[in-house]
């Protein structure tokens, strides 16, 4: 692997460039894999990364139907925060958070983490209650939480409108500064370009087509660039869960919508955190390149479509006019959806499967960038012990027989 | 300034209407009619912004939304534009025009530094590098943040407003070019229901640049006349300054229609923009094409331009952009932007037509008037810094052909067709090698039509669009028998183009060559990303910023498909384009939101007794979209001492709220009572006619969903309450399980929220105002009883009474029309004056239900709890099936140690514990610590002098009586309580049954 | 946005309506005679198909009718309308 630096590149620059070699091999898959992992986003190449890196192990190849990073990973608004109310999600987000902090070095490439500080608003009293919750869960758990005053608010975001005379007055909130975003398609590239150095095989433009199973065990995996042969398989699929589950006989509780996001023209910088309001269903910050980048909440409707409902962005942007003026003349340069997999208790499953061999990582909702280290650490440890680790034990799909569930839609005060 | 570039004659400016505005403060002249980029080339300025990356000097280089450098900044204050087209901006009086993303002027910035550094700043370097020491990238991304970005937010709330319009039609015409005009007069003809929409300010698109005929008139005059015909026609709509911005699925095309937004010193309109919400049956696509940029050294000169928007400059706006030109093209089409430079008196130094052989129409012209044409030959460098001041030649193999001096290098590299609506929704595309472009494929309802099919000449797009505009209609189901005849134009044949992607060899490569001007992406920056494996053009994309500036790539992209393909050595059908997304151009938030914003973002809902609750001094509380009175302090009193005060006055005498905001649901029919059994946990057959019961509704998880009292008012007539924030979603959850799976049953809901307010009188003095006020119910205690409900009068108005209590008082919860109700409520106040009735808000309600232990869903529980886990076990049916039910036996369910509602109370009677507070068993500074639950409810109870709380806690009510501690937001201060049985006062309900 | 067939009102755009998710999903007769897995395969498994679906919608802001809507839920396209049969 090149070593990427300021000297290399100062170096390669007075060379014209030429001599930079690809960041990942365009590998031609092998007949027989020890590992393979479906879907090259960020969690599953996070977790050939690890599973080399870790584990040794490297007869890896990681299966994508289209190009590397073209779901999830390449369409989400790049947010990053640990502050979730139930012990089992705080705990491993924590740890991804912890992951996110040194990852640029890690991986060797600029991941563009950039710690500004997640602020969540409140504007009932109930919220607050919520918010006062979650911070005190977070505090116990070691998780770096505050509770802020409107006036405290104001002040690190001065554009937002705190007048007690909104429809949505802000009554408070609560700030991770460890919270932040990140330079989304580079996790993707990054972990892409360290696993393929440690010898596992990115395999583009391969869809899976079956999974073949023996005896209650996964053996092969059909595609449309031949028959793969595994013992052990990861699904990882966002957008795509049930279609791939449903090749192995899995029924899945998930449902697939399509959830929208938007950027504005670029600006000088106005505000540093990301704002998020879980009563109007915002969340907002502005990227380095300037433009503010907008979320919204979820289409009702199951759907695999890549549009999305404009009235979503409507309510968003109403939302967004009330609470910071401002940008009311402020354009929308592109707006654009992704799927996501939504559990009944919006939490992932990060699981072994009734079929021996074959595990799952799925159902992260609106929330699973933020994960992306953490998940693909943990899914690593599943695969290759094949048995979950104490941190994604709680995330079985057996949860839903046994009623364990992790609901972080309620009390977290926010979904996404 | 005197316009030195302006042409003495023709142009659609108003000559007789001259204005000035200003540019970064220096004063431009220019006409009505004029954009202000066409204005700033009448007056000369070549420089109007710097790029994004390396802030290079950069030039106008089109006439429309395409622009890839005339950003400006527009006005000041809260009326400021950033980020506008000067391109698309009309020049109004005295309207500030400021140049963007320069420090700190446009001809000395100090940030065109960057350029200095830009061979160890190519694409994705930032991946590469600021990662050491790790600590610091916060002060590296400090620098980033500052130097991009464009423009600058407005520093105050937006003072305009913005519409949205709902419409419908047979047929929407986008683009009112010479295609669109053709198909908008044909649709109407064939008797349509038409709307037509175009972008810029006047209808016409490429006939007011062009001095070609239609039907014998100048073209311009021809579209004049097409443009009033639509106005006049009856079912024809007609929109000017209105862009299609998105095609979504079921055909709905959104509009932009500006109206004084572009104008930022236009105070006290009424709109600023409007959006369109359009579900046509059928659209015709006449959006055009955009002229392909072409590859050379220093491409980005100032002065370099499209060869279109020249002969636009020159005949529509009467501006000669220059005063000595060369052209470069790989078509034809830029020998007639070198006929209108030749006629407009502005000498073409060469023409290097990429071809070996040109012998089109134009091009005969062209040689014919004696302008030099070289074929065979490129441009591969522009000289000049500022502006462009030499363009050198070579032929196609590479041998110099020297250097030609001009101000003004037009190119053409063809067209491509401008199909981003049709893509935006997903709709087929196809490579067309003749135009080297993609071209979109008709659908059922959409028909391209014009240049966006690849078809330039003037002839064939008015044929087309005529032919589209009928066949719309047609497939609307418009036909009145009329053929609408195509209206002429002379045909211009022509020669094929030669595609032209890459210079010859390595011909001046280490100047840059830019593919994205906006974005600074250059064809270095192109190899570098396909060297790394960045192949895909989406992956070219996102690792260049390939197109993703404010002008979206429109010229861009067309041309990084044919290089990117050309480098890989592939097919450019299979290297694609990167995905279209909405917005064709920008759109402001405001527009998008339109009024849905202040007191219409979401519709505040209150009760009759608002008004009244304002004038006694309430505060208010937001509940969902409930604005619900909150304390009603007397002057000077705190929240604190006025709840008190509340709080005393319901337990000693007697208090009056406002409940009207419960969920309110009537339930009839034969079978209402099994219905309520299956969605009650407990039994409801048996209730006897004007008796209620409180019931628990679970969701088929087996979580508390909602709760209430249901009152059976006669034999097959139920009213159930519901809580404020599930009025909505408890009748949505009762219709869908009647509906979908209980068809069979014989029951009808009817949401009575609205109808009846409800007031409800608490304490023990109440039955005595009740008395007061004039009732015909006995009110007696054997007459009626707790947790039964009469019918009758109070106050002279009907009633429904029910014998309930949410405070543990005797107390009567009075349900009148809403149209009453205020009425009732003076009447019961003025009543209760003698006996010191009190009104109270939301937060005394709590404090009350807190004391006698009640639970509120959504604060003691949070969709994880179950009716054993809050005490209610006892209302769990072992006879019945009901909701939920089975999903209480799962393993998790029955856990010992789930959390269960207890109270708490603090070693100091004084310390009221936070709401949310974490409880544990031993405090400690070690992370994580496990916690045992939380404190869902906190209130100081006046009534028994100290702090309370209600609590959830792991295993809770088998250890009543333990010690606890409450974690503070202090992580060294602890509250140290006890837990104990959540009810805390008149365990036995003795004071509601007096 | 989706025009939703109503059944009753006729074509309406999707903000007029609930979506209230996979249709087919009869409850079980007797829960108390399935196992967990049973149980729970009907409370939270869905087929969440790419493609043909079936399922239910609400026509909340007209007339308050629950129908089944076919519809691809790669495409949106809507395949077709059904109501739950005259049953009062």
């Amino acid at each position: 692997m090149q070593f990427y630096s300021l000297p290399s590149l100062i170096r390669r620059g007075l060379r014209g460039h030429r001599d930079w070699t690809p960041a990942w091999r365009k590998a031609e898959p092998k007949p027989s894999y020890d590992v393979v992992i479906v879907g090259a986003g960020g969690h599953g190449l996070a977790t050939a990364y690890y599973l080399a890196k870790l584990h040794g192990v490297t007869n890896v190849a990681v299966l994508e139907r289209g190009w590397l990073g073209g779901g999830n990973i390449g369409r989400n608004t790049a947010i990053v925060r640990s502050n979730y109310l139930w012990d089992a999600s705080a705990h491993i987000y924590e740890f991804s958070l912890k992951l996110w902090e040194g990852l640029s070095q890690e991986l060797n490439y600029n991941v563009m983490f950039s710690q500004r500080g997640l602020l969540n608003i409140a504007h009932s009293e109930q919220e607050m209650r919520d918010l006062a919750r979650r911070v005190g869960a977070n505090q116990l758990n070691g998780i770096d939480a505050e509770l802020l005053s409107t006036d405290q608010i104001s002040k690190l975001v001065p554009v937002l409108n705190t007048s007690p005379h909104t429809r949505y007055p802000v009554l408070g909130g609560t700030l991770q500064r460890r919270g932040g975003v990140a330079r989304h398609d580079a996790v993707a590239w990054g972990y892409a370009r360290a696993a393929d150095a440690l010898g596992v095989d990115i395999v583009e433009n391969c869809e899976v087509t079956g999974i073949r199973t023996a005896s209650g065990r996964v053996t092969s995996l059909e595609t449309t660039r031949g028959e793969i042969r595994a013992g052990t398989v990861g699904l990882v699929v966002a957008g795509n869960a049930s279609v791939l589950a449903s090749m192995a006989g899995i029924r899945l509780p998930i449902q697939s919508h399509p959830l929208q996001a938007l950027v504005t023209e670029p600006l000088k910088p106005v505000f540093d955190p990301v704002v998020m309001s879980s009563a109007v269903h915002v969340y907002i910050h502005q990227t380095d390149r300037g433009e503010l980048v907008l979320g919204a909440g979820i289409d009702a409707p199951v759907s695999y479509d890549l549009n999305g409902n404009f009235r979503i962005i409507e309510h968003v942007l109403a939302a967004v006019c009330e609470l910071f003026p401002i940008f009311s003349r402020v354009r929308m340069l592109r707006q654009w959806a992704g799927t996501v997999d939504v559990c009944p208790d919006a939490s992932p499953i990060i699981s072994g499967t009734p079929i021996k061999g074959l595990f799952m990582n799925c159902g992260w909702g609106t929330g699973g960038f933020k994960a992306t280290p953490g998940s693909g650490w943990v899914f690593a440890h599943t695969l290759a012990h094949q048995e979950p680790h104490p941190l994604n034990e709680p995330f079985s799909l057996d949860r839903f027989t046994t009623g364990a569930l992790i609901d972080e839609h309620g009390a977290a005060a926010v979904a996404h | 300034m005197s316009q030195p570039f302006r042409l003495d004659h023709d142009g659609r400016i108003h000559r007789d209407a001259p204005l000035q505005f200003t540019f970064d403060g220096r004063p431009i002249d220019a006409f009505r009619g004029d954009t202000v980029a066409s204005a700033l080339l009448a007056n000369g300025v070549a420089l109007v912004g710097r790029s994004f990356k390396y802030h290079r000097p950069r030039g106008i280089v089109s006439a429309g939304a395409e622009d890839p450098n005339a950003f400006v900044q527009l006005g000041h204050g809260a009326r400021t534009l950033p980020n506008r087209l000067a391109t698309v901006t009309p020049a109004t009086p005295g309207l500030e025009v400021r140049h963007v993303n320069a420090w700190p002027s446009l001809d000395f910035d100090l940030m065109s530094a960057f350029g200095l550094a830009a061979p160890f700043i190519p694409a994705g370097f930032y991946y590469k590098t600021l990662m050491w020491p790790r600590r610091l990238w916060p002060l590296y991304e400090h620098f980033l943040r500052h130097a991009a970005g464009l423009g600058h937010a407005p520093d105050a709330p937006d003072p305009d407003r913005y519409d949205h319009v709902h419409a419908h039609c047979d047929v929407l015409v986008v683009g009112a070019g010479p295609a669109g005009l053709a198909a908008a007069r044909a649709a109407a003809q064939s008797g349509a229901r038409v709307i037509v929409a175009d972008e810029q300010a006047e209808f016409g698109g490429g006939l007011l640049s062009t001095a070609q005929r239609v039907d014998g008139l100048p073209a311009p005059q021809w579209a004049d006349a097409a443009t009033a015909e639509l106005s006049s026609a009856p079912d024809v709509t007609v929109l000017s300054n209105t862009t299609a911005f998105g095609l979504y699925e079921s055909n709905l095309v959104l509009l932009a229609e500006r109206l004084h937004s572009h104008q930022p010193d236009n105070a006290g309109s009424e709109s600023g923009a409007r959006v369109w919400r359009v579900l046509p049956k059928q659209v015709v696509l006449a959006t055009g094409a955009h002229e392909r940029p072409l590859l050379f050294a220093n491409n980005d000169r100032p002065g370099v331009m499209l060869a279109g928007a020249i002969s636009t400059y020159l005949n529509r706006y009467a501006v000669a952009p220059g005063s000595r030109a060369v052209l470069f093209t790989n078509n034809d089409s830029a020998y007639r932007t070198a006929l209108d430079l030749a006629d407009a008196g502005v000498p073409v130094a060469a023409i290097a037509d990429v071809r070996l052989e040109s012998d089109g129409d134009l091009p005969s012209q062209a040689r014919a008037q004696g302008i030099p044409i070289h074929t065979g030959a490129v441009v591969v460098q522009a000289h000049g810094r500022g502006r462009v001041s030499a363009a050198e030649l070579c032929s196609v193999g590479g041998a110099p052909l020297g250097t030609v001096e001009c101000d003004l290098l037009g190119v053409s590299g063809g067209f491509a067709p401008a199909l981003h609506l049709h893509a935006q929704a997903g709709a087929p595309m196809t490579w067309n090698p003749q135009i080297a472009a993609f071209a979109p494929q008709p659908s059922h309802d959409i028909h391209p039509a014009g240049a966006v099919t690849g078809h330039l000449d003037l002839s064939s797009a008015l044929r087309q669009g005529t032919a589209a505009g009928a066949a719309a209609a047609a497939a609307a189901g418009c036909s009145n028998g009329h053929t609408p005849a195509a209206p002429r134009a002379a045909e211009t044949p022509s020669s094929d183009l030669e595609p032209y992607w890459l210079p010859p060899g390595d011909l001046a490569r280490a100047k840059p060559q830019f593919v994205d001007l906006h974005e600074d992406v250059t064809l270095d920056d192109l190899r570098l990303s396909l060297r790394e494996g960045f192949e895909s053009i989406e992956h070219v994309k996102r690792y260049t910023t390939l197109g993703m500036g404010p002008d979206q790539g429109k010229l861009a992209n067309p041309l990084a498909t044919g290089v990117i393909a050309q480098l890989l050595g592939r097919d450019p059908a299979s290297v694609g384009t990167p995905r279209h997304r909405p917005a064709y151009s920008p759109v402001s938030l405001g527009a998008i939101a339109g009024r849905h914003i202040g007191p219409l973002a979401d519709p505040v809902r209150v009760t009759p007794m608002q008004e009244w609750h304002e004038s006694a001094g309430a505060r208010f509380e937001n509940v969902g979209q409930w604005r619900r009175a909150w304390y009603y302090p007397h002057p000077g009193e705190s929240m604190h001492e006025a709840v008190a005060r509340e709080c005393l006055a319901v337990r000693h005498r007697v208090g009056i709220l406002d409940y009207s905001t419960l969920g309110k649901i009537e339930i009839t029919g034969p079978d209402a009572g099994e219905f309520l059994d299956r969605v009650y946990t407990n039994a409801w057959k048996r209730l006897r006619p004007g008796r209620c019961r409180y019931g628990l509704m679970l969701g088929e998880d087996g979580m508390i969903f909602d709760d209430g009292v249901t009152a059976r008012l006669e034999n097959q007539r139920y009213l159930m309450f519901t809580s404020t924030a599930n009025a909505a979603p408890v009748l949505a959850w009762l219709e869908q399980w009647l509906q979908t799976e209980w068809t069979d049953l014989r029951v009808y809901l009817t949401s009575v929220s609205e109808h009846w307010s409800n007031i409800a009188l608490a304490g023990p003095r109440s039955r005595q105002v009740l008395a007061a006020a004039g009732t015909d119910i006995p009110l007696a205690r054997q007459d009626f009883p707790f947790m039964t409900f009469r019918q009758g009068h109070v106050a002279g108005v009907p009633a429904r009474v029910f014998r309930i209590s949410f405070s543990g008082e005797l107390s009567y919860e009075i349900n009148v029309p809403a149209d009453r109700a205020r009425h009732v409520w003076e009447a019961l106040f003025d009543a209760g004056r003698p006996f010191g009735i009190t009104p109270y808000g939301t937060e005394t309600m709590h404090v009350l239900r807190a004391e006698k232990g009640f639970i509120i869903v959504g604060q003691e529980t949070d969709g994880s709890v179950t009716p054993d886990d809050v005490g209610l076990g006892r209302l769990l049916s072992r006879r019945k099936d009901f909701l939920g039910k089975r999903s209480l036996s799962r393993p998790d369910s029955v856990r010992l140690d789930r959390k269960q509602l207890v109270g708490l109370l603090t070693d100091d009677p004084a310390q009221v514990l936070p709401e949310g507070g974490h409880i544990v068993d031993a405090p400690g500074r070690r992370r994580p610590l496990p916690m045992r639950g939380h404190v869902t409810s906190s209130y100081f109870s006046p009534v028994l002098g100290r702090s309370i709380a209600l609590a959830m806690i792991s295993g809770g009510r088998a250890t009543l009586g333990g010690r606890l501690y409450v974690a503070t937001l202090d992580e060294d201060r602890w509250l140290p309580a006890r837990s104990c049985h959540h009810v805390f006062y008149d365990p036995h309900g003795a004071r509601q049954h007096v | 946005m989706l025009l939703i067939p109503c059944p009753w009102c006729g074509p309406r755009e999707d903000d007029e309506f609930t979506f209230g998710g996979e249709a087919d999903i009869p409850r079980p007769a007797d829960p108390d005679a399935l196992t967990d897995e049973q149980w729970a395969d009907y409370l939270f498994m869905r087929d969440n198909r790419r493609g043909h679906h079936r399922e239910q919608w609400c026509h909340t802001a007209g007339c308050r009718r629950w129908f089944v809507v076919e519809r691809d839920t790669v495409t949106n396209e809507i395949l077709g309308a059904s109501t739950y049969g005259d049953s009062q």
